[in-house]
């Protein structure tokens, strides 16, 4: 075991697959000799050489499609897009590429791709560094969608991500990287070094797509989160003192259903958070699909806390990220409901 | 220079529009023979005319002539008069099916034969295109099953894609035959991505990247020829310039630029451009640039002058955007009538040799048809299971896909 924030985790994980799989390679724009602008690649060209890791042109769709045609040669490329923010110019590679190779070549081409991308706000990021737009993936076949919260698992998840045969949107909530974030953003943050999900094992390991991870055990209501959001609510928890089981998704396609569908026929209530805008954001298909497996058990509508439906504002920061007194009234809303 | 008024928008026009008379006399074709053949080491700052001039072997009177000439054997060129023979057999057969309604729509080569059919020839086995919707040839060429492509026309029970995709779009890995998309230059910059894929691995693959003249427009050609460029990728990027984009004539998309082959210029790629209806012309650039991609000296960018004679696809009618002879006048002719003036010069063809072959290649296309019927069409016989309709999305058929498939019922 070892200590690392997330960054280090992410770069580990990468440093694990290039030391045991000569097809990852790792690319996108100062990724190489620099190590990224947030470090996630430092030191991977200087342990595995230029061929393996490398700078890219500012292109995102240059980027995504060099990366679709190294995957169906044959290689596993790990790329990176410097901010979430900036996925649209790769969009139609993603969604008319990547997405589905395999399906329009009944499986003669293959993408077996991961694309990391910084997410999440909560940094004063503006408009175009704190974006999340994993609903625009999620609604996309042919791609999976995952989210860590901690180091141990963004490590475990992104390895499973690189050795998938499919492609993998691999969204890092950049305000998660140095230490968890519950939206008390008056307090000092605490180092993931502090923290027990800080502890990550050294070399391989893996962690499943598409399964859940419940993060807080309780009875009265359940908290369905991902990324940042996971502390939010923990906070949003300890502050109402509500007795609500935490879930979070780590995975958003494929979806951990049972485990959500589970928990709701024990609480009977379900409260969704993301940052991402409310309309037609993931919340409202995971609504859709609680009230579907869980109808006859719910004694409270189903709430969605999540960013407002505008552009991420820079001075209004803490009026738009959705933090634990939103996520605690929601709480008390549904459990008086 | 005119004193500043009011600004006005420069919005190109096709020097003829439906009614007139076809003109191409803004066209410039150099003598066959005329442009120098460079060594492939050379630097592309000296052999920049290459993207401004023609290309050309065959001459008028169907000799072969110059620095380009003297590649191919008799047989060689007799087997590719074969298929392009074939192609535009096969196109025939397919446009007539979608007539009959055995299938929702088709896109036919005429005029553009010469150009996947000779490339295919001068690439070697494990190399990758990366085609559009109009390079039907390098199938042919490569001796993929014609009964396969009809049934993937057809989307019968027998289509290698499972009736998943549009008819046309095509997929042959072991004939190098990347999937075809319906998103335009997509696989432009996928086929550099392929290509340094291959170098990354010290492999001696090379790919080979097609696009047309309308969509060179497209952001993804220039993020091709930036990472191309940067990388020094081993790729052939193809820009087939048939004058037409649907409607849109190739000035909409080249601008002020002289021609496409220029593009490359400015990326330092090398860049030739090839009389696209003479077949020993585009074997001859197709093998330089194929060579100096072998031996890592880089990407080359070739445009291919032709004339896309038919209509863009089964849903288009030419006669409402140029003139209905326009394809008459084109001045560098038929690639098929070309190349067999230039055979028979040679003495190894005839009028009833090329008569014979014709037969030959339309009962072996109908043969193929018969078969291909026999396992369906599109809305009659054998099809897709609808359960094909679920699989393949990803690797492993994850939990909600396993339940809308027990929900279709199948």
């Amino acid at each position: 075991m070892a200590r690392m924030t997330m960054i280090e985790a992410i770069r580990d994980a990468m440093d694990v697959m290039m030391g045991q799989d000569e097809t990852v390679v790792v690319f996108g724009e100062d990724v190489g000799y620099f190590g990224g602008v947030f470090r996630c690649t430092a030191g991977l060209q200087q342990k595995y050489g230029k061929t393996r890791c490398f700078d890219a042109p500012i292109s995102e769709a240059g980027i995504v499609g060099t990366a679709i045609g190294m995957a169906a040669y044959g290689l596993r490329p790990c790329i990176e897009i410097q901010f979430a923010d900036y996925m649209y110019p790769a969009y139609d590679q993603i969604v008319s590429e990547a997405a589905r190779l395999r399906y329009r070549s009944n499986g003669e081409f293959t993408c077996p791709m991961v694309i990391r991308m910084p997410t999440g706000g909560g940094i004063f990021g503006g408009q175009t560094h704190s974006q999340s737009p994993e609903a625009l993936f999620t609604h996309v076949s042919g791609l999976k969608t995952v989210v860590p919260s901690n180091p141990y698992d963004a490590k475990g998840l992104l390895i499973s991500a690189i050795q998938d045969p499919d492609p993998v949107i691999f969204l890092e909530p950049k305000r998660l990287y140095n230490g968890p974030f519950d939206g008390h953003h008056d307090r000092p943050v605490t180092p993931w070094s502090k923290h027990d999900l800080g502890e990550v094992p050294t070399g391989h390991y893996t962690l499943p797509l598409g399964k859940a991870s419940v993060v807080r055990e309780g009875s009265a209501l359940t908290v369905l989160a991902y990324g940042t959001m996971v502390y939010v609510a923990q906070a949003a928890v300890a502050e109402t003192g509500i007795d609500a089981e935490i879930i979070d998704l780590r995975t958003l396609v494929p979806l951990d259903l049972d485990t959500i569908a589970a928990s709701v026929r024990k609480t009977g209530r379900c409260v969704v958070v993301h940052e991402a805008t409310l309309t037609s954001g993931f919340g409202a298909e995971l609504a859709a699909l609680v009230q579907e497996a869980c109808f006859y058990a719910l004694e409270a509508p189903i709430m969605r806390v999540t960013g407002w439906d505008t552009p991420y504002p820079h001075a209004q920061e803490w009026d738009y990220f959705p933090g634990p007194a939103r996520v605690g009234r929601a709480l008390v809303e549904t459990m008086e409901a | 220079m005119s004193e500043p008024g009011p600004l006005s928008l420069h919005v190109p026009e096709p020097a003829v529009r439906p009614g007139g008379t076809p003109d191409f006399s803004n066209v410039k074709i150099p003598k066959a023979g005329a442009v120098p053949r460079p060594e492939i080491d050379a630097n592309p700052e000296d052999i920049r005319d290459l993207a401004f001039s023609i290309i050309r072997v065959l001459n008028r009177a169907g000799e072969a002539v110059g620095p380009w000439a003297g590649l191919l054997s008799d047989e060689e060129l007799i087997e590719g008069m074969r298929h392009m023979m074939t192609l535009r057999t096969f196109d025939a057969r397919m446009l007539i099916a979608q007539r009959q309604g055995k299938t929702s729509f088709y896109m036919q080569h005429l005029g553009e034969e010469a150009i996947s059919c000779a490339f295919r020839k001068a690439l070697s086995p494990g190399d990758m295109n990366f085609p559009t919707y109009r390079q039907a040839g390098l199938l042919i060429a490569d001796g993929y099953s014609m009964v396969d492509m009809m049934c993937q026309v057809y989307s019968n029970a027998r289509d290698p894609l499972k009736g998943r995709q549009l008819p046309v779009m095509y997929s042959s890995k072991p004939h190098g035959f990347f999937t075809i998309s319906g998103n335009l230059a997509t696989q432009y910059v996928q086929a550099v991505g392929w290509a340094m894929a291959s170098a990354i691995r010290n492999d001696t693959k090379i790919a080979a990247a097609w696009i047309g003249d309308g969509s060179t427009a497209e952001s993804d050609f220039h993020a091709a020829l930036v990472f191309a460029s940067t990388y020094k990728a081993p790729v052939v990027l193809n820009i087939v310039n048939n004058q037409w984009a649907i409607s849109t004539f190739q000035g909409i998309a080249r601008g002020g630029a002289g021609t496409f082959a220029a593009r490359g210029l400015g990326f330092g790629i090398p860049s030739l451009r090839v009389d696209g209806n003479d077949y020993l012309a585009v074997y001859a650039v197709a093998k330089w640039a194929i060579e100096r991609a072998r031996r890592n000296l880089g990407p080359t960018l070739i445009e291919y002058v032709t004339y896309r004679v038919g209509a863009h696809s089964t849903s288009d009618d030419p006669s409402a955007y140029r003139p209905k002879t326009e394809s008459d006048a084109w001045p560098l002719g038929d690639p098929i009538e070309r190349l067999k003036n230039h055979l028979i010069l040679r003495g190894a063809w005839s009028e009833e040799r090329h008569k014979q072959a014709e037969a030959e290649i339309l009962d072996s296309v109908i043969a193929a048809q018969k078969e291909a019927e026999s396992y369906g069409t599109l809305h009659a016989g054998g099809k897709p299971s609808a359960r094909d309709m679920f699989e393949g999305v990803y690797a492993e058929m994850p939990p909600h896909l396993r339940r809308q498939r027990q929900q279709a019922g199948v």
